[in-house]
């Protein structure tokens, strides 16, 4: 990543690709037992973006501050809790377990990524924004509201042709700086990119209720 | 003011409206309605144009969400009028056909519409995003006075040109310098990047006359790509338009010239790698393209309803040919070879 797109917050498509590929490293390691990210490409074979499918994010989790894993079957409504690495299984009423699918997509335009996500029931039937909205942790809620422009919407997902919910990454880029130049540590290793998604989504994820474990960080 | 600019503004593609058949409830059937629907336009602003034309057929009850099709593909409502016209009809029909329905709005595949504010918002953020692009902040459009926001929006509803200009202005978001002289001087091209959406569509086999192109009867077979084009200040002129489109579609012509980034290493495949020290391999970026360049032909690229010569400047499209929100939209039909 050059210095000068690392002094602005921003990566290049490339620099996208490196990230990407340390990250799907990094969590597949670390959150074992979660889904999966995985690389998916674009029908034009040259863009590709980050998928997760089947993330279980509900509104219970932000008690307990873990992420929490859907254990072996990814559509069971076990009642009792699963121990597994250091995830808990969150006590919830099966008729409120919410799933997620979350795509982290490279804009060209703004240079930084942008996270897509789509949500739904057990059943598999779409979420409409107002439960979507229960989920999201009470500050998300409140920027939401507070907010001029308003920063979650549904749009086009650029290559599935089908409306998803969308992060605005307009901001993105400013506190993509403001996290890089705090922190020394990424600045002196200069990993900056292979952190880059890391970090970035341990703050978008906040958003939607996503917390990425503190391992990932340490990862290289 | 620009010639062009005003033609582009005035641009106007002549539409015929059907009611859905389905929700017509008198006999005999509502004639259509016609309508000139503005280029730069979109078509949900036409809404309170073609209602009170066929409120006496609609059933009883509230209507749904407004939206409409072409031979059955419903339309993306946030794509200019004259940029759908350009895409879906290859060999233009006029007046256009089109079907408008009152009920059933198609939400697992539209994104919702609630009339003038959805297209407004769309609108406004499109030009937040040219805005980045150009000047690589969107300062100018959120610090819009709300009066010029207003302002602006209706100056594209009514067509008002000389108003759109005045408040535009404002925003600085010149590609192109101005220095025209009054006869077609070209200006100053400056280095940076140029806010352009292309959409792609394939064929694997000739076709001489339009009418026998293929009609496209999904979205998934067009490619919607939103890239910005880069231009460098010493190419001026001599980055042509065909360079432009070549350069945002690298997976069917791969960029000659290598940068330590983009140069065709061998990679492997798809692979998932770990980053080596240097933080050379990159997942998925497979340089060989998919086809061979020789192979893959542009049919046809067509931009506000023309079709230019390929070897026209960039700079002069960019400058006479953008809509109002600073975008470039162009339609490319690309003949490749048969896909296995």
């Amino acid at each position: 990543m050059g210095t000068k797109e690392e002094a602005q917050g921003t990566l290049s498509s490339t620099d996208f690709g490196v990230a990407a590929s340390a990250f799907i490293l990094n969590w597949n390691t670390v959150c074992s037992s979660f889904p999966p990210w995985t690389w998916v490409l674009s029908h034009h074979q040259v863009e590709g973006y980050l998928s997760l499918e089947n993330m279980l994010l509900s509104s219970t989790q932000e008690e307990h501050g873990e992420l929490s894993c859907p254990g072996p079957g990814i559509h069971s409504h076990q009642e009792d809790p699963i121990d597994v690495d250091d995830a808990t299984l969150v006590h919830t009423n099966p008729c409120k377990v919410h799933y997620y699918d979350l795509h982290i997509i490279y804009c060209n335009s703004y240079r930084v990524p942008v996270l897509y996500f789509r949500a739904y029931d057990s059943d598999g039937e779409p979420l409409e924004f107002d439960e979507i909205e229960k989920d999201l942790p009470a500050y998300s809620k409140k920027a939401l509201s507070d907010s001029k422009w308003t920063f979650i919407t549904q749009e086009e997902h650029p290559y599935l042709n089908r409306p998803w919910y969308k992060l605005h990454p307009c901001g993105t880029s400013e506190w993509m700086k403001l996290l890089f130049h705090a922190d020394d540590a990424l600045a002196k290793t200069g990993v900056a990119i292979e952190l880059y998604l890391v970090a970035w989504l341990s703050v978008v994820g906040h958003v939607v209720g996503l917390r990425i474990p503190f391992e990932m960080m340490k990862q290289l | 003011m620009e010639e062009a600019q005003k033609y582009v503004w005035e641009g106007a593609i002549p539409l015929q409206i059907h009611l859905h058949e389905s929700e017509v409830t008198t006999l005999p059937t509502p004639p259509p309605a016609l309508i000139l629907a503005p280029r730069i336009g979109y078509l949900p602003l036409l809404v309170p144009q073609i209602k009170p034309h066929f409120s006496n057929a609609l059933p009883p009850g509230s209507p749904d969400t407004v939206w409409f099709d072409y031979n059955g593909l419903p339309l993306k409502w946030y794509i200019p009028t004259g940029v759908l016209f350009d895409l879906l009809c290859a060999e233009p029909e006029r007046p256009w056909n089109l079907t408008v329905h009152f009920r059933g709005y198609p939400s697992n595949i539209l994104v919702p519409c609630e009339g003038e504010d959805s297209v407004k918002w769309s609108f406004i953020n499109s030009l937040k995003e040219a805005a980045y692009i150009i000047n690589g902040n969107c300062k100018n459009v959120m610090n819009m006075s709300q009066p010029d926001q207003v302002e602006l929006w209706r100056s594209v509803l009514n067509g008002n040109l000389e108003a759109y200009v005045r408040i535009s202005s404002k925003l600085k978001l010149g590609t192109v310098g101005d220095e025209y002289a009054d006869g077609g001087g070209q200006g100053q091209v400056k280095t940076g990047r140029v806010p352009v959406r292309l959409y792609v569509w394939s064929v694997s086999e000739d076709f001489d006359d339009l009418e026998d192109a293929p009609q496209i009867d999904s979205w998934d077979k067009i490619s919607y790509i939103n890239r910005p084009v880069e231009i460098h200040g010493e190419e001026g002129n001599y980055f042509t338009l065909q360079d432009a489109v070549k350069s945002i579609l690298p997976e069917y012509f791969p960029n000659k010239s290598s940068t330590n980034e983009e140069s065709s290493r061998d990679e492997d495949e798809n692979e998932q790698t770990v980053p080596s020290e240097e933080g050379e391999k990159y997942l998925s970026e497979n340089v060989e393209s998919c086809y061979p360049s020789d192979n893959v032909e542009i049919k046809l690229v067509r931009i506000q309803g023309i079709e230019p010569k390929m070897e026209i400047p960039f700079s002069w499209v960019v400058k006479k040919l953008t809509n109002p929100e600073h975008y470039l939209h162009i339609c490319v039909c690309l003949k490749v070879p048969q896909v296995l």
